[in-house]
């Protein structure tokens, strides 16, 4: 199971859980899931088939470069963070 | 901590490649571009900072001899509204149409509003002041306070940001959002001290000495060329496909040299101008370049804004942090918060925290990226208040730091955890420096009084995409083509990477940075990802290469590929001694045994790591003037790796020296209705050479495990800590803790004043 | 419109003769009329010091020179520094210490460092940070350009 971090925004849809153990071996299974428990929840994440723009998955301890595709590690913790660019 | 590692290239110091050409004149920048048959381009910009276009009459303009061309914001192509991938950042098409040039209204004072072409400069700047724009002025709001007053104006009609995953009822409102993990109410409980206060900061520029250019030619097949100084060719093409409604095959991008960017030429200005105005004279290339107020006022700065951080503290741990960041994003949303609300408190472990961040929008110039975006200015609040602590409760400074340090496995504060970094070793090598320990006469007997202070900063370090083309000449040299554009010697330490790989001089490989048609995706120059990530895109096709001539060694031989080892520079047979080449010696017998040799390497790569600056600075000041001169600095900094050690160290000067400046004397003086007044170098005082001492540098080397050399990035950190440290320092000397940024001879008087009564 | 001056002057040795609108700087001439991009431009109102030029045996700020002034002067610019026999010290000085990062300044400076040792080839540091106060560099620090001059110093 993977730990799933839920973005302060969203957490009204999850009553307020910080974090979700949620099974899944990509991402893209990893946030059915999620969806699954809390419904709406993949449209705040996902758009067009990808991380919603300004939005990065981390998947472990770097944001993923391979999208939904990403294979995400048994205790591996994945948090949505907003988009970060450097100078 | 030294990496163990050895070398032959890596760590040493070669010229770089293109330094002849930029220490004889030779090097073409952006406005060096010259072209047969080219007009001259010139922008009219809004006199306001906040102004509804009620008309524009242009036709003044447009009779004038030799204007060319003449356009407004009906001659842009409608651009999409919504939020597209620009790799480093994300961009909103219709936003950066209207910013480009303004549609309705100009949010801030230098929004242009109609452009020229003409057969040269003079005319072109004549016509523009002959059109007439009928203005209806509109209040103002150009601080982050102001923009969020319940009586602000609404700046970008119809914009309805994102609050806490609800609509905001506020129109100024870019975004708010949050990151919170403990239980930050308990964390406040328990502590036994807790300190909290505001800092303000002035908005800043990058400063780059090159003002922004574009020359472009749109011709009759809808093909468009442009060549500009820019961070990042590929971006600008993305963004001018965006702005022009064209496919991105369509255009071509000529990186010229590029006279300084620190993130501030990634964006793109005059450029779609350019292009437009060149179409609109049916295909003459349109050359436009900035002066410096036109940089200053309608170029992106740094935010300004404040950021408030409290802290408890039990037990000498910090158990609690809570941080407000609100910065002004111009007059479009966008500002660097979110880099900001990741770096508060990632120098430290702290179990419970709070970060909100704000992107307000405000009316002046758009902000972009300056080094390090947003971590300067958190660094400058919680760095003073760890100082706060240690004074408060006698602690040292350095051990403070190190007691409470992030290390891999800590949480940061927006979430993820740190893989392996180097904070600890950064801050155990500025505390045995020489500097750290040498005593410091802090009354020097010339009436004047002295302090010392330190501080510490982050910055997290890009990845990204990149793609690197070698191919071997039969001489045994090797050219590298490459998308990076080279703003601080990149060319060579990209370059070194690849030669390290080949077993040859790093003066055997000769780097080209193409258009882009010419090369691979290459994302920008910035985020302190050239050397890491171009650095190794080359450190594939490197090997890539290797393969090639591996088996081209066989076939010499006639024996199978596996039997081919290349090891120290050689290629040579596992069973048959007598059977080795070095690379140079295959490298000529490449013709008559089948042809060229090429490569290609390309990578999409994670963040480095993440990179920590401690810096240690030694100030003087005089107490009748205020006037502080920095006596001895010291930057001290992770870089897991340094490929050519002496720009590294011009890195961390670098950074310095921009950040010794923000603290002392940098900002964007406003007037009430939101003009900036200081917009020429005089006025704005960016530092000389005679303010500055040597700026001494120690570097660390804990190497990134996800990089072959162990290379972290180095272009970033080094502007974190200063205006933080200088904040201590000036509290060691005179007693007092300014808040506000610039720290300027008019606020050490002031604060002396209040303090003395 | 109005006449454009006629003016004749040496340049990093070389006879020129040539047209000039009255109101342009020397930097706008050197750059657009004569080709010589070399000399760059950061402000165009004197105080960043990339335009930087000897002007009869004096540095300048050739965006705040008229080039109708430079009539029977004598103008050295970057691309009279190296010559067929090689590069001037200092250019050698400033690549062997990394004293460029973008070299957009790097003109003005080596120009302006140029004259600072013609006339006090022993100067100190102090002395030099002060000569090149006049010059901007927003890349470097200026640690190492200080120490390329004080390496020409040194090699001298
Ligand atoms: S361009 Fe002449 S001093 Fe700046
Ligand atoms: S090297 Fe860039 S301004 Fe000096």
């Amino acid at each position: 199971m993977a730990r799933v971090f839920i973005p302060f925004a969203l957490r009204k849809m999850t009553g307020g859980a910080t974090d979700v153990q949620i099974a899944g071996a990509t991402l893209r299974e990893v946030i059915d899931n999620l969806e699954e428990m809390f419904p709406g929840i993949k449209e705040r994440l996902v758009q067009d088939d990808r991380i919603k723009v300004g939005m990065e998955a981390v998947v472990g301890e770097q944001p993923t470069r391979e999208g939904l595709r990403a294979k995400v590690a048994e205790d591996a913790e994945v948090h949505f963070i907003p988009h970060i660019a450097g100078g | 901590m030294v990496a163990t590692q050895e070398y032959k290239v890596i760590g040493t110091r070669p010229i770089r490649h293109d330094g002849l050409d930029k220490v004889t004149g030779r090097a073409i920048y952006g406005a060096d571009v010259k072209l047969p048959d080219m007009l001259y381009g010139f922008v009219l910009r809004s006199p306001h900072a906040h102004a509804r276009i009620r008309s524009i009459d242009t036709s003044a303009a447009e009779a004038m001899p030799g204007v060319v061309a003449v356009m407004t914001a009906n001659d842009m192509p409608e651009a999409a509204d919504e939020l597209v991938d620009l790799g480093e950042g994300a961009i909103n098409f219709s936003h950066a149409s209207d910013h480009i040039m303004a549609m309705s209204k100009a949010k801030f004072k230098g929004h242009p509003v109609a452009a020229v072409a003409a057969t040269s400069t003079n005319v072109a700047r004549e016509a523009v002041a002959a059109i007439k724009v009928d203005w209806e002025v509109l209040k103002s709001a150009v601080t982050v306070d102001e923009a969020l007053a319940p009586d602000a104006p609404v700046i970008l009609d119809g914009w309805v940001g994102d609050d806490l995953g609800e609509k905001s009822t506020k129109p100024n409102v870019g975004s708010h959002f949050r990151h919170e993990f403990g239980d930050i109410e308990k964390g406040f409980a328990d502590s036994t001290t807790i300190i909290e206060h505001r800092y303000d900061l002035a908005m800043v520029h990058q400063g780059y000495i090159e003002p922004h250019n574009g020359t472009a030619i749109w011709d009759q097949e809808d093909r468009v060329r442009l060549w500009t100084s820019t961070q990042g060719a590929f971006t600008v093409r993305t963004q001018l496909a965006g702005i022009l409604q064209l496919d991105e095959s369509r255009i071509k991008v000529t990186p010229t040299e590029i006279g300084g960017g620190f993130g501030g030429k990634i964006p793109i200005y005059v450029e779609p101008l350019a292009a437009i105005l060149s179409k609109k004279s049916g295909g003459k290339p349109v050359r436009i370049l900035m002066d410096r107020p036109e940089v200053f006022e309608a170029t992106g700065p740094t935010p300004g804004g404040w950021v408030s951080v409290r802290l408890g503290v039990k037990d000498r741990k910090i158990i609690a942090g809570d941080a407000d960041i609100r910065f002004d994003a111009g007059g479009f949303p966008g500002s660097p918060v979110g880099a900001a609300a990741m770096c508060v408190f990632s120098c430290y472990d702290i179990e419970n925290t709070r970060i909100d961040g704000w992107d307000i929008i405000v009316n002046k110039p758009k902000t972009a990226a300056y080094r390090a975006p947003g971590s300067t200015h958190v660094a400058y609040a919680i760095e003073c208040i760890i100082d706060e602590i240690c004074e408060e409760l006698d602690l040292d400074p350095i051990q403070f730091r190190l007691d409470n340090a992030s290390k891999e496995g800590t949480r940061r504060g927006d979430g993820p955890i740190f893989p392996r970094i180097g904070n600890i070793e950064t801050l155990e090598a500025a505390r045995d420096s020489a500097h750290w320990n040498a005593p410091l006469d802090k009354n020097p007997g010339n009436g004047n009084v002295r302090g010392r202070g330190i501080a510490n900063g982050y910055w997290f370090n890009v990845g990204l995409k990149s793609s690197v083309n070698l191919s071997v000449n039969t001489d045994g040299t090797v050219m590298l083509i490459e998308g990076s554009t080279d703003i601080g010697g990149t060319r060579a330490s990209i370059a070194m990477q690849a030669a390290e790989v080949l077993g040859i001089r790093a003066e055997d490989i000769i780097p080209t940075v193409v258009d882009t048609d010419s090369v691979g995706y290459t994302d920008v120059t910035g985020g302190s990802r050239t050397t890491y990530a171009t650095g190794f895109a080359a450190y594939k096709a490197a090997q890539n290469l290797i393969d090639e001539l591996t088996a081209r060694a066989a076939t010499i031989w006639d024996i199978p590929e596996d039997e081919v080892v290349f090891e120290d520079g050689k290629f040579s047979s596992k069973s048959d001694p007598e059977l080795s080449m070095t690379f140079k010696e295959i490298a000529g017998k490449l013709n008559e045994t089948g042809g060229p040799v090429s490569s290609t390497g390309a990578v999409d790569l994670e963040n480095a790591g993440g990179g920590f600056a401690v810096h240690i600075c030694d100030l003087e000041i005089d107490p009748e003037t205020g006037k502080t001169d920095v006596i001895r600095y010291t930057a001290v900094q992770d870089v897991g790796k340094a490929i050519h050690p002496s720009y590294v160290e011009g890195q961390m000067q670098g950074g310095a020296v921009q950040g010794i400046g923000w603290a002392l004397n940098e900002e964007y003086f406003m007037s009430d209705d939101g003009q900036m007044v200081n917009s020429s170098y005089l006025d704005y005082r960016m530092p000389t050479s005679l303010d500055l001492p040597e700026i001494e540098t120690v570097i660390v080397e804990v190497p990134n495990p996800i990089h072959p050399f162990g290379v972290r990035g180095v272009g970033e950190p080094p502007i974190v800590p200063p205006v933080a440290a200088i904040a201590n320092a000036i509290n060691d000397a005179l007693g007092i803790r300014l808040r506000e940024a610039p720290m300027n001879p008019g606020r050490i008087l002031e604060a002396l004043k209040e303090k003395n009564g | 419109m109005v006449d454009k001056v006629h003016v004749k002057t040496t340049i990093n040795g070389q006879e020129y003769e040539f047209l000039v609108e009255p109101y342009m700087s020397l930097l706008e001439t050197l750059r657009d009329v004569l080709n010589l991009t070399g000399t760059k431009e950061g402000c165009n109102d004197g105080n960043c010091g990339a335009c930087t030029v000897e002007m009869n045996g004096r540095i300048v700020d050739s965006c705040c020179v008229l080039g109708a002034e430079v009539n029977g002067g004598t103008i050295n610019t970057i691309e009279g520094m190296a010559t067929a026999e090689g590069l001037h010290p200092l250019q050698q000085a400033f690549l062997e210490e990394a004293a460029l990062q973008c070299g957009i300044c790097t003109p003005g400076f080596l120009i302006s460092a140029k004259s600072l040792l013609e006339r006090e080839p022993d100067a100190d540091e102090h002395r030099i940070r002060y000569w090149l106060a006049g010059n901007l560099c927003r890349c470097t620090g200026y640690d190492k350009i200080i120490k390329a001059v004080q390496k020409t110093q040194a090699t001298a």
